[in-house]
């Protein structure tokens, strides 16, 4: 029950940080997305050994959390199922690649553990940005910015109806778990025999209520042709330099290899 | 000048119902800025005639125009527009992350320009009182405060007929009031269904009274809703403020 609580209020805290007036939320919706595409095309190019040139792109997260006035701590945990999902898949590499391929000194590493930290690494870089720029600019503004790319309607609506519904399932699913643990004192968590009717209910009443919140969007104009977005509530200025300077940084960073140019130094 | 809604001969069944026409052959009219209260006990078919009512539900049998326009695929776009739907759950209606991008959300999809869409924000949530809430996530609110954003929601569009399912559903007796006075500020008609005897007699001047998918009676709320005989007969009771304290 208590996670499902944390689950709705993570997803309303998105809104909330979206709704904040910082200086990376003042910028355009679509110079941040541009943004975050082009840090994602590079941050994700990078080889599978390349874990020096790979940390130069960790500067842009934490900037960009500075900007938004983000604990990157925080930013951080928020991201660690994703760790664990990409430290599972990676863990695989440990056992097929055993040559040795970094040396720092006392220790070699072998490919398998420089490839599973590349990984970890461009996966929490990705996340982090990916984050930022939900946490900065709101998803109804994503949703807008992402049609002005062009990017098929469809494709659009199903994210933002997605959306939506991931927030009413949770909700119906926090009624069931509360209703549930309110008559089954003592128990800790909810019995398996249980379990089949319970997700029954909870694919039928998610299902009814977004049944509901669509017919309310139909109801009010909505087509799959709508462009509804956020009003806009900050002036929005700004967008050509930071998507400007975003792409001149992916760019020293992936092609010169700035920390060891910095290393032969000394 | 022709009624804002004339209904003639509506029947509905739901598909696979064991239990028969849920609407049979219901015929009314409405005016203009007429208040009507639309009652009837639970499973008569109120709700499922404010959903025929918006094109939420196909019509099956019958005749509806709204505004001088028939109900059909075609006209959908231009009778919604025509009629605002309050629905009873506010949670269900109201999805925009805060309460103004919510109450422009119609605006913005009748494809008004900008300024135009909030100036007619702004307008809907000062006739609910509620532009100090304007920029507020909407799960922040209380329930009556997301009933008048819902309110708010469908008075961008500045609709000719306002259809409510419940108004006065789950509402504090303060917000109760509060909502009974916005309502009868509100020019436009208004076809309120609610259990709510009180709620339709301070907001309705004439009832309509459902009773197995029929019009039971069709008069002045001041009579209808003092005639013990007939709301028992149709399994309601008095309104609290004419039943006798035990």
């Amino acid at each position: 029950m208590d996670r499902l609580h944390h689950a709705i209020k993570d997803v309303h805290r998105l809104d909330d940080l979206a709704a904040r007036d910082t200086p990376l939320n003042r910028l355009p919706p679509l110079a941040k997305l541009v943004s975050v595409l082009v840090y994602l095309i590079f941050t994700l190019s990078f080889p599978k050994y390349a874990l020096t040139g790979l940390l130069g792109m960790g500067l842009y997260p934490i900037l960009l959390c500075a900007l938004a006035d983000l604990s990157l701590w925080d930013t951080l945990c928020r991201g660690r199922s994703v760790a664990l999902l990409l430290a599972a898949v990676g863990l695989c590499n440990l056992f097929f690649d055993r040559a040795p391929v970094l040396d720092l000194g006392l220790v070699v590493l072998s490919g398998g553990w420089v490839s599973l930290l590349t990984l970890l690494i461009k996966g929490m870089f990705s996340f982090l940005a990916v984050y930022l720029l939900i946490a900065t600019t709101g998803i109804e503004a994503v949703c807008t910015a992402l049609r002005q790319l062009h990017v098929p309607r469809v494709l659009v609506t199903t994210i933002l109806l997605t959306y939506r519904y991931i927030v009413l399932l949770l909700q119906e699913a926090n009624r069931i778990s509360t209703a549930y643990a309110l008559r089954a004192p003592g128990q800790k968590g909810i019995h398996f025999r249980a379990w089949g009717s319970l997700l029954g209910q909870l694919l039928l009443r998610s299902m009814d209520r977004a049944q509901l919140v669509y017919e309310s969007m139909l109801l009010r104009g909505y087509h799959c042709g709508s462009n509804a977005s956020a009003p806009n509530t900050h002036a929005r200025t700004g967008g050509v330099p930071f998507a400007a300077v975003t792409v001149v940084y992916c760019l020293v960073f992936r092609c010169i290899p700035v920390f060891e140019l910095i290393g032969n130094l000394f | 000048m022709d009624p804002i809604l004339d209904v003639q001969g509506l029947s509905f069944r739901y598909e696979g119902g064991h239990e028969g026409a849920v609407l049979d052959g219901l015929s009314f009219t409405l005016e203009r800025g007429e208040r009507v209260g639309l009652v009837g006990c639970n499973g008569v078919g109120k709700s499922t005639l404010l959903k025929l009512l918006v094109g939420i539900l196909p019509m099956q049998q019958g005749t509806l125009t709204v505004g001088g326009l028939a109900m059909n695929r075609k006209n959908l776009p231009e009778l919604r527009r025509k009629v605002g739907y309050v629905f009873q759950d506010s949670d269900s209606q109201l999805f925009m992350p805060t309460v103004q991008a919510d109450v422009a959300f119609a605006a913005e999809n009748y494809g008004y320009p900008p300024q135009e869409v909030a100036d007619r924000t702004r307008r809907a949530l000062a006739r609910v009182q509620l532009e100090s809430c304007a920029d507020r996530p909407v799960y922040r609110l209380s329930g009556g405060q997301k009933k008048l954003a819902s309110i708010a929601g469908i008075l961008t569009l500045d609709p000719e007929l306002i259809l409510m399912d419940e108004p006065s559903a789950a509402l504090d007796p303060r917000n109760r009031r509060g909502l009974i006075r916005i309502l009868n500020d509100l020019p436009c008609a208004k076809l309120i269904a609610s259990h709510d005897l009180d709620f339709i007699y301070d907001t309705c001047d004439r009832v309509l009274l459902l009773h197995h998918g029929r019009l039971a009676a069709d008069g002045s709320a001041r009579e209808l809703l003092r005639n013990a005989a007939l709301l028992e007969q149709c399994e309601l009771e008095l309104p609290l403020r004419f039943q006798q304290a035990p």
